[in-house]
């Protein structure tokens, strides 16, 4: 199976095609011009993974929500079940910078942080 | 309830009659369908005072506009609405054009229209230096002026309700009963009589006579599309800009604005639709090109909106004001097109005299003619707005940043009688809005302001009322 | 009146990067005037990560950008007041500003830097045909109600323009459960990020309609629709093309302006492409004595180039205070075959330093070269494997090569494909 992507390690863009095998397995990267093309194509094809920024409920906040993003990235797959999680949960203000939000999300091994302050109203 | 006259709509005509009516000791109820006043043709128009030689001899119209642009800046004065007597020129680009304009002034002159004079191409040039090269001469009519319509209508409104009447708001006039004393007026869910009706219901006139059969008016909703460009370039014009009249209307102005911005328009189509205001990338492309014939130098760059507005054109082409043939307790003031808000203080007075013929009213020893001056901190000078700050910190907060207008400002807006609910409202009282990011920055900062003081969400809080909400739920 | 050395209009990453830098070159009397209830700027509401990978080399948010520069503030003890907003700069460098505690301001300033940055182009300014009906607003302030306010502005969005704000709230919204129907670009390339591009709009199935524009909006009350039509090689709508798309929210990310009414009616000189102030190597302007940095000078496509140039901005307001800034000989420059604008459009021939020459190219090329031209002389030439129209390249002039200028002489940057 063949896979084409576009490379967005650098601002160059470049299209990258990758060959894999029935197993999933990556068997030869083409049309990238760097080595971090060849690591990005084969971490796209086989484990994409993205870093995830929202909001989290705010009680007692001076706003309503608080951003936050996931401290490393999460498998792709799972963002929007991530964004569901992330609904449910509600923070007591005040929320400091930093702060974990949410520990190890979906057993992703993730935590989700504060990126902000939000000092109680 | 009952009220002694229900006026039937906010605009310009409908608030200036209840004003007049308010210094008499009756129960005046002005009812509109909308959120706010002057949402209907009084919010979109060219905003102009005219000198009074486009309306044939002896018609309302133009003893009325005569009339009503002699009160109009006494009335802006009082009311402390933004007026200037910048005057307006009929360019003429042939010889045939020059005879017209001839006509118009001699048409003026008999209409009583003051210091209407010709000018060569020397003197046009001289007075407007962007004018074209093609120009060959012009009508100049000094008396002629621009005004800010809504506010204009804002304040009237506002002023009738200080002065006891009652302001009713999405309140759509569905039924009219007459029990031969008095009339029913019913939105379908909510009712109240009045002895006597002023329907000055704009394009809808014809719908609200309609209602206790009188089928005689018929209106026509003619579009004007127009263009509003940056105060950067509002030195282009520094009068009023018209080309010949046609059958169509007064053609295409280019004209400053009382906040200094240029405004261009309108076009004139009839349509069917009375409700249906939206621009026609056609029209704009073709009032551009039109103007260009007046000021060749304009161009697209500095447009900051476009809109459209639909002028209450009715097919016995003068202004329709007397008892309805149905019933002499209704009145209508219907077919108020051009110059019709030049001619709407006279209107005001006009329907007052008739009224009073009927209705056995004294005139009120403590009526109030004015409004509360509105703060206007952007004309300020720093010491006025030191002292201003001093008594009220919220003037030293800067909501709207193009237009550089106040939480204060906002907050009179909301808190004025009959004041703003919504955004629109909050926009045309202070300008907040209205400059040249239109709301980008400071919108969502007046759906706030708005939505602490009305004690509500701010998902609650709506354009320009009805369904126009800005947000939707929570996001979580 | 209050005194200080320097006053910075605005407190976002421009702001704050001039001030301590600044303050880390000797000056001691700075005041930071910023509108907003917080310092920080636009950034506050920019929650997705992308920012600080070249100042910081890490991946940061844009409040946690903008944190970094707030404790320091803090710690260097830099004075600053917000929910501020200057009203004027004088001739003498006196600014007026208001706020709710202190009323008027009036303070005297020895240098005055600009750091006000830049706002989204209207809906006007396009002149889009329809109604008026709620439901059209700036991406930037759908980010605003989404990030800060919590509250979903629509849920079936069509997005004109693929600059990276647009393709951000594109996956903003998609994240709050929104439907975006499609992206719509003017032009026949998006001029956001690849990568904002794939992560935004690919991740999520989120067509791109390059060549494609709004040409009528829907609706009486809210948004109903909006017609859009794919436009010819003059960017004007093709007949016949025209596609119903029901939505409730229009989102318009159609460029930055930057903001400079101030800078206009203090007499500064402004540079009609950069619509920013012509400036020199330290970002002086025409008025003496007055700055400017960031995007309100010319508008950046990373926050880690603002921080920089702000840094040089703030070093050149020190230096001006403390008499360090010599009387100038310059030399201008000049973008020419391709290279839209250069800042800063003027150079000290007498500076002690290399100078850096930031321009913007106006279409996208491969393997093209970069070429600096002295008086018409060939001083520097570089290949570059791609330019594009988003993204902000520089060249250096090193100080041996300026040394060698002469007064008025005049430097060109051009491409060669």
């Amino acid at each position: 199976m063949q896979k084409n992507i576009i490379c967005v390690s650098c601002p160059m863009g470049c299209g990258i095609t990758v060959e894999l095998n029935d197993n999933g397995e990556v068997v030869s990267v083409s049309g990238n011009t760097c080595k971090r093309g060849d690591a990005y194509a084969r971490t796209e094809c086989t484990n994409p993974v993205r870093s995830l920024a929202t909001t989290v409920k705010v009680d007692g906040g001076i706003h309503n929500v608080v951003p936050c993003k996931s401290a490393g990235p999460i498998p792709k797959a799972r963002m929007m079940d991530c964004m569901n999680e992330i609904a449910k949960a509600e923070v007591k203000a005040p929320v400091i910078l930093g702060d974990i939000l949410i520990e190890n999300i979906l057993g992703t091994g993730i935590n989700i942080v504060a990126t902000n302050h939000c000092p109680a109203k | 309830m009952n009220y002694d006259v229900a006026v039937i709509g906010a605009g310009v005509v409908g608030s200036l009659i209840a004003r007049e009516l308010s210094r008499y000791n009756i129960k005046i109820a002005l009812v509109e369908k909308c959120s706010d006043m002057a949402m209907g043709t009084s919010k979109a128009n060219s905003a102009i005072v005219h000198a009074g030689f486009d309306a044939k001899p002896g018609t309302l119209k133009a003893k009325l506009n005569v009339k009503g642009t002699e009160l109009m800046p006494e009335l802006c004065k009082t009311l402390f609405v933004p007026f200037k007597p910048i005057g307006s020129l009929v360019v003429a680009f042939s010889d045939e054009e020059m005879e017209t304009i001839k006509e118009l002034l001699n048409r003026g002159v008999e209409n009583g229209v003051p210091g209407l004079e010709i000018y060569d191409k020397a003197k046009l040039r001289e007075e407007e230096p962007t004018i074209s090269d093609e120009a060959k001469g012009a009508l100049w009519a000094p008396s002629a002026g621009i005004v800010c319509p809504y506010e204009l209508t804002i304040a009237a409104a506002e002023n009738a309700v200080m002065n006891g009447a009652e302001f009713i708001r999405n309140f759509e006039v569905k039924k009219i009963d007459f029990n031969g004393k008095e009339f029913t007026i019913s939105n379908g869910e909510t009712s109240f009589n009045t002895k006597y009706v002023i329907n000055a219901a704009g394009v809808f006139c014809d719908e609200i006579a309609a209602l206790i059969g009188d089928n005689s008016i018929h209106t026509v909703p003619r579009k004007g599309e127009y263009m509003l460009c940056d105060k950067s370039i509002g030195y282009l014009a520094k009068h009023t800009i018209f080309q010949c009249p046609s059958k169509m209307g007064k053609g295409i102005l280019v004209t400053p604005t009382v906040d200094g911005n240029l405004l261009i328009g309108p076009s004139a189509l009839d349509i069917e639709d009375k409700t249906d205001v939206a621009t026609t990338s056609e029209a704009l492309a073709d009032i551009l090109e039109i103007a260009k014939k007046s000021v060749p130098c304009l161009n697209t760059r500095e447009v900051i909106t476009s809109f459209a507005g639909l002028r209450a054109h009715c097919d016995k082409d003068d202004f329709i004001i007397e008892p309805s043939e149905k019933n002499e307790q209704f009145i209508n003031a219907a077919g108020i097109e051009s110059p019709g808000l030049s001619s709407a203080p006279a209107i005001a007075v006009y329907v007052k005299d008739m009224l009073l013929e009927k209705l056995n009213a004294e005139e009120k020893a403590d009526f109030i003619p004015s409004r509360k001056e509105p703060v206007r901190f952007r004309h300020m000078s720093n010491e006025e707005r030191k002292a201003l700050i001093e008594k009220n910190p919220a003037y030293g907060r800067i909501i709207c940043r193009c237009e550089t207008i106040t939480e204060g400002e906002i907050l009179d807006a909301i808190h004025a009688p009959a004041g703003a609910r919504d955004v629109d409202g909050v926009k045309r009282r202070t300008r907040a809005g209205m400059g040249r990011c239109q709301g980008g920055f400071c919108g969502s900062k007046v759906v706030e302001i708005l939505a602490r003081e009305l004690g509500v969400e701010l998902n609650e809080i709506t354009k320009c009322g009805g369904s126009s909400k800005i947000l939707y739920e929570r996001t979580k | 009146m209050l005194n200080y050395d320097i006053v910075v209009i605005g407190g976002g990453p421009a702001g704050m990067a001039a001030a301590l830098k600044a303050k880390e070159c000797g000056v001691d009397s700075i005041l930071i005037l910023e509108r907003a209830e917080t310092l920080g700027g636009i950034l506050e509401q920019c929650i997705h990560t992308g920012f600080g990978l070249h100042y910081f080399g890490e991946e940061l948010s844009g409040p946690e950008y903008a944190d970094r520069f707030i404790q320091l503030v803090n710690e260097k003890k830099i004075e600053y007041k917000v929910d501020t907003m200057a009203l004027q700069i004088t001739e003498s460098n006196v600014v007026y500003a208001v706020n709710k505690e202190d009323g008027l301001l009036e303070i005297q300033a020895k240098a005055v830097i600009l750091a006000m940055g830049c706002r989204e182009r209207p809906r006007g300014a396009l002149n889009i045909a329809g109604t008026r009906a709620a439901g059209v607003m700036s991406a930037g302030t759908a980010q605003k109600y989404v990030n800060i306010d919590g509250y979903m502005p629509g849920k079936k969005v069509v997005i004109l323009g693929s600059g990276d704000i647009g393709l951000i709230m594109a996956r903003r919204m998609t994240l709050e459960g929104a439907e975006v129907k499609v992206v719509c670009e003017l032009m026949p390339y998006s001029s956001g990020l690849t990568r904002n591009i794939v992560q935004c709009l690919d991740d999520f199935g989120i067509p791109l309609r390059l060549s494609c524009t709004v040409v009528e909006i829907h609706g009486k009350d809210r948004v109903e629709g909006v017609t859009i039509a794919n436009v010819d090689e003059k960017l004007r709508p093709i007949k016949g093309t025209e596609q119903y798309i029901e939505c409730d929210t229009l989102l318009l990310s159609v460029g930055l302006i930057p903001e400079n009414e101030l800078t206009r009616e203090v007499g500064i000189e402004l540079d009609p492409v950069t619509k920013g102030a012509v400036v020199d190597e330290f970002r002086e302007t025409s008025h003496k004595g007055v700055f400017a940095c960031g995007n309100v000078l010319h508008v950046h496509d990373l926050v880690d180039y603002v921080t920089l140039e702000s840094q040089t901005a703030g070093e050149g307001a020190a230096k001006y205070v403390l008499g360090k800034k010599d009387a100038p000989e310059y030399i201008t420059t000049k973008g020419v075959n391709g290279v839209r604008y250069i800042v800063p459009q003027k150079v000290n021939i007498k500076n002690d330093d290399d100078v850096k020459l930031y321009f913007r190219v106006g279409q996208t090329y491969k393997n093209a070269k970069v070429v600096v031209k002295y008086n018409g002389n060939e001083i520097i030439s570089k290949k570059r494997p791609r330019l594009a129209p988003g993204e902000m390249e520089n060249v250096v002039i090193k100080n041996d090569i300026l040394k060698s200028f002469a007064a008025d002489g005049v430097i060109e940057i051009s491409v060669e494909a």
